[in-house]
C-alpha cells in the first residue's frame, strides 16, 4: 500500500525540485519514489533510473540509515514514517 | 579557491598516506560561497583499490547528516592518486557529481605529497588555487 514518506534531495538535484530540499511522495517501494519523483520533477530524469528502469549507479538511496542496494534495491518497501535520503555516488580514479 | 585549516590539510594528507598502497578518500564540508572548509570526514574507500576509489555509501551518508546537523553541508571530496599526478583522471572527470563541489586530489607519488584542488563541470576541468590557513602564524622568541 502506498504511503507518505519524506525523501531528503541533495544539493545537486534541489534546483530540478524548485529548490526544495525535502519532498514528500506516495509509494510503497523504492523503485515507486524515484519513478514518482521523475515524473513530478522530469529534470531529474536520467540521474535517477537508466533508460531500462534500474537504478543509476551514480547516486546513492537510502532508506533511513541503509543504503538499498544492500537491501532490495528498487523492490525495497518503504513504511509510514520511513525517510529516503538520495546523495550523489561519489567516486573516481 | 579552497580554504583548507592547516589542522584538516594535515588530517587529510595523514589519511591518504595511512590508506597506502590503496587510494584513499573522504568529503569535506563547509561554506559553499566562500569556499572555507569546516570539517573533514575521512571515509573508507568501497572500492578498496589502488586506482580507484568509491566514497562508502554509509560514511558519506553518516557525513551528509552530520554537516547538515551543524548548520553546514558538503562541498567537495578529496582523493589520493598513488602513482599519478595531482590532476583529475578521466574517471575522476567522468564521475564527477556537482560542478559546485571541490574536487580535491592527493598525490602520493614522489616524496611529497601534491595537492590539488579543481572545479569540474561536464568535461570542463578548471584548476583553482588551495589556501592553508593558519600555516604562517609561527611565533619566533627574540
Amino acid at each position: 500500500m502506498a504511503v507518505a514518506v519524506d525523501v531528503r534531495l541533495p544539493t545537486v538535484l534541489r534546483s530540478q525540485a524548485g529548490g526544495q530540499s525535502i519532498v514528500t511522495v506516495k509509494a510503497s517501494t523504492i523503485g515507486d519514489v524515484l519513478r514518482e519523483l521523475v515524473s513530478e520533477f522530469p529534470g531529474m530524469s536520467g540521474q535517477l533510473l537508466n533508460d531500462d528502469g534500474s537504478l543509476h549507479r551514480f547516486v546513492n538511496v537510502y532508506v533511513n540509515d541503509d543504503d538499498v542496494r544492500y537491501l532490495e534495491s528498487l523492490e525495497t518497501p518503504v513504511r509510514e514514517g520511513d525517510e529516503v535520503s538520495l546523495l550523489p555516488a561519489v567516486a573516481g580514479g | 579557491m579552497l580554504r583548507l585549516p592547516r589542522a584538516l590539510y594535515l588530517q587529510m594528507v595523514a589519511h591518504c598516506i595511512t590508506g597506502l598502497p590503496e587510494e584513499a578518500c573522504g568529503v569535506l564540508a563547509g561554506d559553499p560561497v566562500s569556499g572555507t572548509v569546516d570539517r573533514l570526514y575521512p571515509t573508507r574507500n568501497e572500492a578498496a583499490s589502488a586506482r580507484v576509489f568509491t566514497v562508502d555509501s554509509r560514511d558519506l551518508l553518516q557525513a551528509d547528516r552530520d554537516a547538515e546537523g551543524n548548520g553546514t553541508q558538503l562541498i567537495g571530496v578529496f582523493h589520493s592518486h598513488t602513482h599519478t599526478d595531482a590532476y583529475p583522471s578521466p574517471t575522476d572527470v567522468g564521475q564527477a557529481p556537482d560542478p559546485s563541489w571541490h574536487y580535491v586530489v592527493v598525490s602520493l607519488r614522489d616524496s611529497h605529497p601534491v595537492v590539488r584542488s579543481y572545479r569540474i563541470g561536464g568535461d570542463l576541468v578548471e584548476e583553482e588555487s588551495v589556501v592553508v590557513l593558519g600555516q604562517a602564524a609561527v611565533a619566533v622568541a627574540v
